[in-house]
């Protein structure tokens, strides 16, 4: 990557960490687009944080932001961290907690310059914007999670940066605000003009958050497109193992879910409009006659693929509403389950994951 | 389990060997102040405490043991960062050599001073040529003894809490803009705030109770070098009463210290 930069975040950068482990990384995010970078723990994903933010330096390549260029080894140029703009919500956020919640979000305007009138009055906008008018002089331990996110995202974007940085950003979240606050975190997403960079390991959060997803493994990328594509075609073990987790988006009435050409029943009979749902491949149950106890979902398919993974073999089915299936290797054989034969299909409602969908939308 | 870990019985009876053994122990401490409780010439105290000698000695005890604190705050700090911070070689030599004026008999640590900083001393001799500064018998003198006694409290305390402090923090400082001096200022001091003014507590009280070294280094002049437990020693051999008096300010101040920090600040020890 040489010549000039453009607008948005261009980093291609490889770099060493201990003996063994290294990081080899290329990212390309416009601004106004959403990018995540999806992989399991210890996959490197911590240190593309720190060298693009400036924490860490690179050994190899180039990181450019809005043209300018902060890190380019060969070149001999590094722009410390404190000289970057980037807003950066860290990981548990990492609100300093001997300062109140106004002093933490104008921290990072009094670090630049900027007067303590000004740099309230600034700060004291962005916590109207994230809801958070009152908490003003609160500590951070004194505030939920979801309190701590936004101020940590209020405290990243009170600077104007060029580039928004979430390493993790609902990680430190129980299950339920994190629904709630996914939406509003993908608000707050769509309204940043710029460049915006999601590192995650919960693929539901890259897959709603994201226009394009990065795959990371060992510290490469071993798939990168976008969330359709990696959900139907996934390449790699991990990639399919996210995909397999049966993500289908759908619209709820009435404790009924449309995902097109079927109808499923959910448990969630509150939920209205657009949802996602989650079916886990192994909550679903293959029968070669009719399932007895009449589960709520249950209809007769075929068997379109059939991969043995070890243990366990994951099973593609066919049409009307193709899932991915996983049962033991054992079961296979007991049901002499081939590619093309008939069985039956049965998942409980309460199995199926409804996640909703409001406040933003992604083209599905 | 509650949080204390008593299993939800409201009323259990501890173990009497335990309360007996520290009773005893509590007892090693309480017993001598008793004593010296017990002699105090009440009647005769207010006089006796507006003696020179007395004065004279509290005074320089606080001047010297504050002034050895602020030294420790400008070098002991900055130290500290560099054992906790730093990767270099010999790291543990610096360690031990940090440590070894806490396990030193004082007068050794004295002597110590009087070969390098003497009139004679290795770095004593070119100093008093270039500034006609001599340390020994002088208050510079007790302000150096009392550092080189004290300032362990301070580097380990600070060592100690800068390596438990999330260093993830200063790099967030760091990515809103703050240049390293800001982040030291707002982020890592204050953060480390407990523990900091715990050493510096430790360190004071330390220095305002030091007597070894500094009547090795500095002599035991009245006015200029007789600190409070100097002035303590030379009474009990003339003057009793002014040695009780003297001991009891030396207790109360020390004990007013540390008793008024503990609440808010001693948890971080």
């Amino acid at each position: 990557m040489e010549g000039a930069l453009g607008p948005g975040l261009e980093a291609d950068f490889g770099l060493r960490r201990g003996d063994s482990f290294q990081i080899d990384l290329s990212l390309s995010i416009p601004a106004g687009r959403t990018v995540a970078l999806l992989g399991p723990n210890g996959a490197g994903k911590s240190t593309a944080v720190a060298a693009i933010a400036g924490l860490l330096p690179i050994e190899s390549g180039r990181i450019g932001l809005a043209g300018i260029t902060l890190d380019h080894p060969s070149a001999d140029v590094l722009i410390p961290a404190e000289a970057r703009r980037i807003g950066v919500v860290f990981q548990d956020y990492l609100l300093f907690p001997h300062m109140t919640v106004m002093e933490n979000v104008a921290f990072g305007l009094r670090s630049r310059g900027v007067n303590r009138n000004e740099a309230m009055e600034r700060a004291g906008g962005w916590l109207e914007r994230l809801d958070l008018t009152g908490l003003e002089r609160r500590k951070p331990p004194q505030l939920s999670g979801g309190q701590a996110q936004r101020v940590a995202l209020a405290r990243a974007l009170v600077i104007d940066p060029d580039l928004l940085l979430l390493d993790e950003p609902l990680a430190a979240l129980d299950v339920t605000t994190r629904v709630e606050l996914r939406r509003v975190l993908g608000r707050h997403l769509a309204d940043f003009p710029g460049p915006r960079l999601v590192i995650t390991h919960d693929p539901t959060e890259a897959f709603l958050l994201a226009d394009e997803i990065h795959i990371i493994e060992n510290g490469v990328v071993t798939q990168s497109g976008s969330p359709d594509e990696i959900r139907l075609r996934p390449r790699t073990p991990y990639a399919a193992d996210l995909a397999g987790s049966n993500l289908l988006f759908g619209r709820a009435s009435h404790g009924q879910v449309d995902v097109g050409l079927h109808l499923l029943h959910v448990a969630e009979h509150e939920v209205e409009g657009e949802v996602l749902l989650t079916i886990r491949p192994s909550s679903i149950s293959l029968h070669r006659t009719p399932p007895e106890g009449s589960p709520r979902n249950a209809w007769e398919t075929t068997i379109a693929v059939m991969e043995r993974l070890g243990e366990r073999t994951r099973i593609r089915t066919g049409p009307p509403l193709p899932l991915t299936v996983e049962v033991t290797s054992e079961a296979t054989g007991a049901l002499a389950l081939g590619v093309g034969e008939a069985v039956w299909l049965a998942i409980k409602a309460t199995e199926i994951g409804v996640e909703p969908q409001g406040g933003y939308t992604r083209s599905v | 389990m509650k949080a204390d870990g008593s299993l939800g019985q409201r009323t259990r009876r501890p173990p009497v060997l335990l309360v007996v053994l520290g009773s005893i122990g509590l007892a090693m401490f309480v017993v001598p102040f008793v004593g010296l409780l017990a002699r105090v010439p009440w009647s005769d105290l207010p006089a006796v405490l507006a003696s020179d000698v007395v004065t004279d000695a509290l005074r320089l005890s606080m001047v010297t043991s504050l002034m050895a604190t602020a030294i420790a705050v400008v070098v002991g700090i900055p130290l500290a960062w560099m054992m906790a911070r730093l990767d270099f070689r010999g790291r543990p030599l610096v360690r031990g050599l940090v440590t070894l004026p806490l396990v030193l008999p004082p007068v050794v640590g004295g002597a110590a001073l009087l070969f390098a900083l003497g009139r004679r001393g290795l770095v004593g001799e070119s100093l008093e040529q270039a500034t006609g500064l001599l340390l020994p018998f002088s208050t510079w003198g007790v302000v150096v003894a009392n550092t080189f006694v004290a300032m362990p409290f301070l580097v380990i305390t600070v060592e100690g809490a800068l390596r438990n402090l999330d260093q993830r923090y200063e790099g967030a400082a760091a990515s809103l803009g703050a240049s390293r001096w800001t982040v030291l200022r707002r982020v890592t001091l204050p953060m480390i705030g407990p523990s900091l003014v715990a050493g510096l507590v430790l360190t004071w009280a330390r220095a305002f109770g030091e007597f070894g070294a500094t009547i090795t280094f500095a002599g035991n002049l009245q006015g200029r070098t007789q600190t409070l437990p100097l002035a303590v020693f030379v009474a009990l051999e003339s003057d009793r009463d002014t040695a009780v008096a003297l001991s009891l300010v030396m207790v109360v101040v020390s004990l007013a210290v540390l008793v008024g920090l503990r609440e808010r600040w001693w948890k971080a020890l």
